[in-house]
């Protein structure tokens, strides 16, 4: 299962194994505009599903980035630290946030799908 | 506010026309950036060219006898001597010295004889408040809003040899001076031309007719060193220029002196005094104010946003961030903002907080970016 699934928030996760792969989405970066720097999260914190835990900043503002599922951060982008950009030019792909060894993959359950998440961003418009 | 209460600039089809990203913004929908990004307009205004709609400003003419120096009552500037074809900058004033709104005022040839006529552009957010409060203090004065004129500001190094294309004679315009476009050699529409702006960079600020706008701004567009500037940089611009933002670098509790502006009152106003709130200014004059803006250069790369609390090394908090955020020219964060005047040296090591974390910054001296006004040809 390499899909994408979504929160209400804008972020996703991918599963690779047991690890998810966290960012904001396509859409997201494209609302924040251009990335100038991301607080990433501690290797080792333990995140709850809708908590804080990390921010991006684009120009004009300071965004929360919500862990979409609950576990511990096991890894961080660190390029984004010299090239916050990157969430800018491939958000769900270079522009990957932290990995988290999720605690319970069901939690999965509760994010939405490719379709589900464009038929969402229709009703947040 | 609903977006339908929102009010549109004459701009507004061009905006969404060159796919801008529309938000609210004092009453009006704005663009605050188009497809390019923040950026690559910050950085385009800087190496040639932007123009921008500045439209949600508030312009008006105020006139009748003795009208400039009447305005003195209100702002301390020097209106009375201000020749014909400068634009000067100023504040309007509460009775305590705290600062109502910003402006910019320039003398313009009287349209009846026995009078005199003044032009002004105030702050978007503050135009009703500023137009109720020249009203009340010089009631026989006419105070003429000219809510269907537009003001574009064309802004960049590439600026001048752009516009002379259309006028030849601007290029020799001195740094906040204003011609009409008669004076001009335009024929046609009535234009009002200054060389002056928000970035830090030469540039003009133009207003014409409403409904001459768009094909004016059209025309510029076409222009290869031009391409559209939204809020997003010109807030980015003048963070980096230093100039400050009305409702966040200045309100009605910041006094001039405070706020660093000292030198927009002349050495006439302060030797006569007869402006609001002038016992206040003229002590901080003399014994220096409490506190005072200052720039602010973090050491790492998190920017620090309005409203972050300013420590000293010790952890005491001596003021707040008023204006912060990712410098692009600079290519680091800056921020400006308030401190106690005894932490406000060039070089003060002082912390931010932010999301109740110090971020180390110093005080730094502004502009960030350097002014590159024009000096003469």
């Amino acid at each position: 299962m390499s899909q994408l699934r979504y929160s209400k928030d804008h972020e996703y996760i991918r599963l690779e194994g047991e690890i998810g792969v966290v960012g904001i989405s396509d859409h997201a970066q494209a609302q924040l505009g251009d990335v100038v720097f991301v607080e990433l999260p501690k290797i080792g914190t333990q995140v709850v599903q809708g908590g804080e835990a990390a921010v991006v900043e684009s120009v004009k503002a300071a965004s929360e980035v919500y862990a979409p599922a609950s576990g511990e951060i096991v890894a961080v982008n660190d390029a984004l630290e010299s090239q916050p950009s990157l969430i800018n030019e491939d958000a769900t792909g270079k522009g990957w946030i932290f990995r988290i060894k999720l605690a319970d993959a069901r939690e999965l359950d509760a994010l939405m799908d490719e379709a589900a998440y464009q038929e969402f961003l229709k009703t947040e418009a | 506010m609903s977006s339908t209460d929102l009010r549109q600039t004459p701009l507004h089809a061009l905006h969404v026309e060159l796919g801008a990203r529309m938000v609210p913004f004092a009453g009006y929908e704005m663009p605050v950036q188009y497809p390019s990004g923040i950026l690559a307009e910050h950085a385009h205004t800087r190496a040639a060219a932007g123009l921008f709609d500045v439209s949600h400003m508030g312009q008006a003419f105020l006139e009748g006898p003795d009208a400039a120096r009447r305005f003195e009552a209100l702002a301390p500037t020097d209106v009375a001597t201000q020749p014909i074809g400068r634009l000067r900058y100023t504040q309007l004033l509460n009775e305590s010295g705290g600062v109502l709104d910003d402006l910019m005022v320039a003398r313009r040839p009287p349209r009846k004889a026995g009078e005199e006529l003044l032009f002004l552009v105030v702050n978007a957010s503050r135009k009703e408040d500023d137009f109720a409060h020249i009203r009340r203090l010089l009631p026989d004065l006419r105070l003429g809003e000219l809510g269907d004129r537009a003001l574009l500001a064309l802004q960049g190094p590439k600026a001048a040899s752009v516009l002379a294309r259309r006028w030849p004679k601007l290029v020799e315009l001195p740094f906040m001076g204003v011609a009409s476009g008669a004076e001009l050699g335009e024929t046609g529409a009535d234009y009002l031309v200054s060389r002056s702006g928000y970035t830090g960079e030469d540039g003009f600020e133009i207003s014409l007719a409403a409904s001459e706008a768009e094909v004016f701004a059209r025309s510029l567009l076409r222009e290869d060193e031009v391409r559209p500037v939204g809020l997003g940089a010109r807030d980015s611009l003048r963070l980096e220029a230093g100039l400050c933002l009305y409702g966040h670098d200045l309100d009605e509790t910041t006094s001039p002196v405070e706020a660093g502006l000292l030198w927009s009152i002349p050495k006439r106003r302060r030797a006569e005094a007869g402006f609001p709130g002038a016992a206040r200014i003229l002590r901080e004059i003399a014994e220096g104010p409490g506190r005072r803006r200052v720039g602010l250069r973090l050491e790492g790369k998190a920017p620090a946003r309005e409203g972050a609390e300013i420590v000293d090394r010790d952890g005491a908090a001596i003021g707040r961030v008023t204006s912060g955020g990712f410098g692009p020219s600079v290519g680091a964060p800056i921020a400006m903002g308030y401190v106690a005047s005894a932490k406000a040296a060039i070089g003060e090591a002082v912390d931010l907080v932010v999301r109740g974390k110090k971020l180390a910054a110093r005080v730094a001296p502004m502009p960030f970016h350097p002014h590159a006004y024009f000096r003469g040809p």
